[in-house]
């Protein structure tokens, strides 16, 4: 298992240098006259001459890249060309804000997925219908779409919620509910769709299986062998989808974040690349790519913690 | 030889359009998208006025003179508006899924037919590209391409290209190795010719569900985008339409609608209809029926026939017919009147070709019938209770302690989550109420009967470290656990090796001695059931031919059918001495 692990984790951080080199030089291609853009168009041809060497862009893209990777090793993002932030700072600021959506999508999901699929994978008949009907709805309709609907009746008609604006959990616990209660619930129905027709599916594969029948001729109870043993198998596939759906709510936070105005990753992405500010790009694009690592590692863990064959596999 | 190759390959039946047609949803959605596609195609033709043109003085209009549905906030005509804005929004997504096929299917099929390096290089790129996501990719890709929304179709084209691959590049690698592929090759086909004719048959369905999936998923992500307000700015979109209502929310509500609406349709659309082309194409069936229209069946079964002969104590099954309901609504009986005895301290061989009845007959017994079974006539008798119609309570009861189970398959019948030690204790503790110190006294006790060297070991063990044989040990010391006074063995060596055969066999005899435990054994190896069984029943095709004791049946068979599988035993000689009589009582 510990093997395992470290193989996942080195293969984890080629994938973050290789995808670190590839954005470095596609960022760097369009070539834009950063210093000109930043001066204006009345500035002397000097002065920006002067402002693209300082920010290193009369180098080639090779030495950039090199300079850029020793200093983010060193845990230095650089600064945004635009607005001189710190890359590392500004992104560690925002970053509470989408995980903490993120954890509560997640833990919605897992729950209403588990609970769902498993009742519709062990009632069958009319509940099985009703949850795969769900499925479909839940997956045909555009998340942001789901999002607009969300709030137009719960912030705008029935007022039950503040449309927009975010309150850190450590100012007012109870605050920060009401502002991530909607972009949760927006988020959540598409992944609930998704991860519940797979725990659905399992369920019923599951429960087909020979050791099942055996189980119950011991005399355990239905619940029983439903509970410890159909859904603990059933968990492995429908982990591997919830950690799926977790790469994906990262875009679908770009959305909800600029939709309810919370000061997020994804309000943040938006922002800055429409400007082209390479340096936080790349520190976005970086911290994504570390996510899905992490989540990928995470979901490898507890499905080896699940299911002992795949920890020597 | 090549008419053949094409039939054998052509997996399009007849009656594919018929089934589209008569399947409501597929032909529901597929007419939603032709309605939509054709509005926004014809655009010029269902709106004379300019999707562009504004006048303030119109802005937030009401519907009137020939504006249809109003005007938005800037005073431009709704309709129109929606029209032509369709066309950006469907246009970039026939964009986005036209790249995705053009890159992904080729490759697909060259890494799949070829395998090799290319196969390596494309599946690495492919998990790489499908660990980012989407959208965050084309904000990057935006900030290096520019604001344009079809440059932006095209990078979520290759987005999304890893589907098509890995589908089609996993339909050519399964077909690969196909004997009607080689022999295509021998007959001299170029690879070029082989891909077109049979490779690409093969993955067209999967293909054409994934383009609709994919076109719905690129229709909402350039929707999102644009209502971001990162795509192309003044061009009409659904996605900028709604940007534009969302702002206006307050004032008019009514103008998210429509947009939305086209956005919502259209996806919803392409998704019913990816999930009905699937039904269609893939033809899957209804399956069976779930159970519980087979526990009321079996509540209402008849009473059984006259009683034949006098009931024995342990189990007496009399008349039992055990049905399945199909596809179509036909059911099949399995098994026809059946009657059985199997008396206290006996064991009773049940033989017969595998598809005979004899395992349904096992499972009716326990009531555990896969879904779509039903005992739909006769009684079963256990220890004097009743257990057709029985509640799934009243036989959780009798099952562990009363009738116990030993299957056919050892490996499959362990759950491989759990510990050896974990499936032994778990019916200890629930059904006989042992603590957990003694459950593992009791598991460690059962080990060493079944003579398995170093218990402690195999407790901690999962199922798929330890072998075949030591598995079915393991199942049998279950088995017992409980203490059952009936113990249905269904087919318990037929899965393992020869030599563990002969041991296992001995072990069940030893513990059906020791325990005295009635023994309802189900095979088709009538070596085994000259070693083990006092009584032999014979089934065929769902009925009992003959019943007696073994020595007389073996020596003296009365139905042609067990002549039969007694001249079969020659050609497959049982690992074992030549048949003694069985000395009642030794062990």
């Amino acid at each position: 298992m510990t093997s395992f692990i470290l193989r996942r984790a080195a293969s984890g951080l080629l994938l973050l240098l290789v995808i670190s080199a590839l954005s470095y030089v596609l960022l760097s291609v369009p070539n834009a006259d950063v210093g000109r853009q930043l001066l204006g168009p009345h500035a002397s041809q000097e002065l920006v001459d002067a402002r693209n060497s300082d920010l290193g862009l009369d180098q080639p893209v090779a030495v950039r890249y090199l300079d850029w990777l020793s200093s983010a090793l060193r845990g230095d993002l650089g600064t945004s060309w635009f607005t001189n932030a710190d890359v590392a700072q500004a992104i560690a600021n925002r970053l509470p804000v989408t995980l903490s959506l993120m954890v509560g999508v997640t833990v919605v999901t897992a729950a209403a997925s588990f609970v769902l699929g498993v009742w519709a994978g062990v009632r069958r008949g009319a509940a099985d219908r009703a949850v795969q009907v769900l499925g479909v709805v839940g997956y045909a309709l555009p998340g942001f779409l789901v999002t607009l609907v969300i709030v137009l009746v719960f912030a705008v008609q029935l007022r039950w919620f503040p449309a927009i604006g975010y309150v850190p959990l450590s100012e007012s616990f109870g605050g920060w509910l009401s502002t991530v209660t909607l972009p949760i619930l927006s988020l959540s129905v598409a992944a609930v769709a998704g991860v519940s027709q797979q725990v659905r599916s399992s369920v019923i594969e599951v429960m087909g299986r020979d050791y099942v029948r055996t189980l119950r001729a011991r005399g355990l109870s239905t619940s029983r062998v439903v509970f410890r043993h159909v859904l603990r198998n059933a968990a492995t596939p429908a982990l591997t989808v919830l950690g799926m759906q977790f790469v994906g709510l990262l875009g679908g936070a770009v959305l909800v974040e600029q939709i309810f105005g919370l000061p997020g990753i994804g309000a943040m992405t938006v922002q800055y690349t429409t400007r082209g500010d390479v340096p936080v790009i790349m520190g976005l694009v970086m911290m994504t790519v570390v996510v899905v690592i992490v989540i990928n590692l995470l979901v490898d863990i507890l499905v080896g913690w699940l299911n002992p064959r795949a920890r020597t596999s | 030889m090549s008419a053949s190759v094409t039939a054998a390959t052509a997996p399009r039946r007849p009656g594919t359009a018929r089934r589209f047609l008569t399947n409501p949803q597929a032909v529901l959605s597929l007419l939603v998208l032709l309605v939509i596609t054709g509005l926004v195609v014809f655009a010029p033709l269902a709106t004379q006025h300019s999707s562009t043109a504004s006048e303030l003085s119109d802005a937030f209009g009401p519907p009137g003179g020939g504006h249809l549905l109003g005007f938005d906030s800037a005073g431009r005509d709704v309709w129109a508006r929606l029209l032509y804005g369709g066309r950006n929004t469907l246009g970039g997504a026939v964009l986005a899924v036209a790249v995705a096929l053009v890159v992904g299917v080729p490759a697909g099929l060259a890494a799949g037919y070829h395998g090799g390096w290319f196969d390596s290089l494309a599946s690495w790129w492919v998990n790489l590209v499908m660990a980012l996501p989407a959208m965050v990719v084309l904000l990057a890709s935006r900030a290096v391409l520019g604001p344009s929304v079809w440059v932006l179709m095209v990078v979520l084209g290759v987005l999304v290209a890893p589907s098509f691959f890995r589908l089609v590049r996993g339909a050519v690698a399964g077909m690969r190795g196909e004997p009607y592929v080689d022999a295509a090759r021998v007959f001299g086909l170029r690879d070029s010719r082989i891909i077109a004719r049979h490779v690409l048959v093969v993955v067209r369905a999967p293909v054409i569900i994934q383009v609709a999936l994919v076109a719905g998923m690129a229709i909402g992500l350039q929707a999102g985008l644009e209502f971001l307000g990162i795509g192309s700015g003044s061009l009409p979109t659904w996605g900028a339409m709604l940007n534009e209502a969302f702002t206006n929310v307050h004032r008019a509500p009514l103008l998210m609608l429509w947009p939305g609406l086209a956005l919502g349709a259209t996806s919803a659309a392409l998704v019913l209809l990816a999930s009905a082309l699937r039904d269609v194409l893939e033809d899957r069936g209804t399956g069976p029926v779930a159970g519980r229209r087979a526990r009321r069946s079996a509540a209402e079964s008849t009473a059984a026939r006259e009683d034949v002969g006098e009931r024995a104590g342990l189990l007496s099954v009399r008349d039992l017919t055990v049905a399945y309901t199909l596809a179509d609504g036909t059911s099949r009986e399995v098994v026809s009147g059946v009657d059985l005895d199997v008396h206290r301290g006996e064991v009773l061989g049940l033989v017969g070709q595998s598809g005979s009845g004899k395992t349904q007959t096992a499972f009716s017994v326990l009531g555990l019938l896969p879904p779509g079974g039903r005992v739909s006539r006769g009684s079963v008798l256990l220890n004097g209770t009743e257990a057709v119609g029985a509640s799934e309570r009243h036989m959780r009861g009798l099952r562990g302690d009363t009738v116990a189970y030993v299957p056919q398959e050892p490996m499959s019948n362990l759950d491989p989550a759990f510990t050896v030690g974990d499936h032994l204790t778990e019916p200890l503790r629930t059904k006989l109420g042992l603590s957990r110190a003694q459950a593992r006294e009791r598991a460690l006790e059962l080990l060493r009967q079944v003579e398995i060297p170093d218990p402690a070991r195999v407790m901690a063990s999962h199922p798929h470290q330890i072998s075949g044989g030591m598995a079915q040990r393991v199942l049998i010391a279950g088995a017992v656990s409980c203490d059952p006074d009936l113990l249905i063995a269904d087919e318990p060596t037929t899965a393992l090796d020869v030599t563990v055969q002969a041991e296992v066999l001995a072990l069940l005899r030893r513990l059906q001695a020791q325990r005295g435990m009635g023994v309802l054994l189900v095979t088709h190896n009538l070596g085994v059931v000259a070693d083990l069984c006092d009584r032999v029943a014979v089934m065929r095709e769902g009925v009992i031919v003959e019943v007696g004791a073994t020595a007389d049946l073996l020596t003296d068979p009365r139905d042609p059918y067990t002549r039969e599988l007694l001249d079969a035993v020659l050609d497959d000689a049982p690992a074992r001495a030549p048949w003694r009589p069985r000395e009642v009582g030794a062990l």
